[in-house]
């Protein structure tokens, strides 16, 4: 298992993120210069942008932009602080999405209720 | 992956020598000593250190700058004003009419006896550089010692007072970030907004521009990459992040570096490694030659990819806006 697990997720894989062009250099150079221009400074900062990435990084379970994000927001000079809070903020809306599905359940369970 | 020799040499990744252009900017390390002694400081300066310029070399290089019109003087150290000749060499220096700039480490203007520097400055309008790691507190005294943030707020404020970093006065203020661990600096403009933001809502303070400086794998810092198990992704980072318009605009193509012993190097990190100009320039000020050392090819490293990664780092910050 671990044999087969360490052909995943390998830490050195992150820097071929920038090779993803690879078989589709068109849509890949349009992809970059997209993700490029959201990310910059604009109405929100950079700061606040990466912030918001690394919260969906943790909430999607990407240990690639987990890395590249923890990274860039020590770069933009964020407290670890405000990065868990931004966690926190991933969990919460997680959990929320968790428990408002359980409309559908609650909804079934009253139809088929005697 | 691992091992020190996985990252391709610079001088590969540089595809050809990298050439001065000219001297603009004649930086002047006055000795190693220092009150503080910061984690990130790459030349290793403290209070123990005894390294100071001798007088006759600063003579040299006061004419030497007299006889070329070399735009901006640098001076850094150690602490410039723990020099015993540093008032009367600041007042030469500033009598030339040449951009004029002191790295200062801040504190050592609170310090009993060395508060008449902020007078000086002002009113020898001299350019001051302050080294502010972090808005952060835990992190700039973290790396500058226990204190250290708190005392420099105190210092800003007193520059400030004097008119630096004040819209219209002409006294220019411009702090220094590096990052407090093994990571690369964030882009300037957004962390200048951000030390704008919080230096003006929390303390009041003004400044004028702030350098974002890459920590260079060499001195205190490496030892601190190799002790903590960063080295090989620091490095790493920096050789992916290669950037060759960076690499068109560093400091060493403009900048001399001259070591407190006289000896001539490319950039305060040469020193620091002891690798003083080479490929037939002359490596001491006593044997200056302006031509030679204006086309000279520079020595490098592998260190040198601090300097080229990102928007690139030097003394004046990003290079590669």
């Amino acid at each position: 298992m671990n044999i087969i697990m360490a052909d995943y997720y390998e830490q050195q894989d992150l820097a071929d993120f920038a090779n993803i062009g690879e078989y589709a250099p068109t849509l890949g150079e349009k992809y970059f210069a997209y993700y490029g221009e959201a990310m910059q400074d604009g109405v929100l900062t950079a700061r606040e942008k990466s912030l918001i990435a690394l919260a969906v990084a943790t909430t999607q379970k990407c240990p690639y932009c987990i890395d590249a994000y923890t990274n860039q927001c020590l770069s933009l000079g964020v407290a670890p602080e405000e990065m868990m809070e931004a966690v926190h903020v991933g969990a919460a809306m997680t959990a929320g999405v968790v428990l408002a599905h359980s409309t559908q359940m609650r909804k079934i369970i009253k139809k088929k209720e005697m | 992956m691992n091992g020190q020799g996985k990252h391709p040499p610079f001088a590969e990744r540089a595809a050809g020598p990298v050439l001065a252009t000219g001297i603009e900017i004649f930086q002047i390390n006055l000795g190693y000593r220092c009150n503080l002694e910061c984690r990130h400081c790459h030349v290793a300066a403290g209070p123990e250190r005894r390294e100071l310029m001798s007088r006759k070399l600063m003579e040299r290089c006061l004419d030497i700058l007299r006889a070329h019109p070399i735009s901006t003087i640098d001076i850094t150290g150690g602490a410039p004003e723990l020099h015993p000749h540093f008032p009367w060499f600041l007042e030469e220096c500033a009598a030339l009419g040449r951009r004029l700039l002191v790295r200062t480490n801040g504190v050592v203007l609170l310090e009993e006896g060395y508060g008449s520097f902020l007078d000086l400055y002002t009113r020898l309008r001299v350019e001051v550089v302050v080294s502010l790691p972090h808005v952060d507190p835990r992190i700039t005294d973290r790396q500058r010692g226990e204190g250290v943030h708190a005392r420099l707020i105190d210092a800003l404020r007193k520059l400030n007072a004097r008119g630096y970093g004040q819209p219209g006065s002409g006294l220019v203020l411009n702090l220094v970030h590096n990052p407090g661990g093994a990571y690369l600096p964030g882009l300037q403009g957004s962390l200048e907004a951000r030390y704008r933001q919080v230096l003006r809502d929390k303390y009041g303070i003004g400044f004028n521009n702030l350098f974002c400086i890459t920590n260079m794998p060499i001195g205190r810092y490496l030892a601190f990459l190799k002790r903590s198990g960063n080295y090989e992704d620091y490095m790493d980072a920096l050789v992916r992040a290669f950037n060759p318009l960076a690499l068109a605009n560093v400091m060493c193509r403009t900048t001399l570096s001259v070591g407190w012993d006289g000896r001539l190097y490319d950039c305060d990190f040469n020193q620091m490694l002891g690798l003083t100009v080479n490929h037939g320039a002359p490596e001491h000020i006593e044997r200056f030659d302006g031509k030679m050392l204006a086309t000279r090819r520079v020595v490098t490293g592998n260190h040198c990819y601090g300097c080229t990664a990102g928007a690139g780092s030097s003394c004046q910050g990003e290079v590669a806006c």
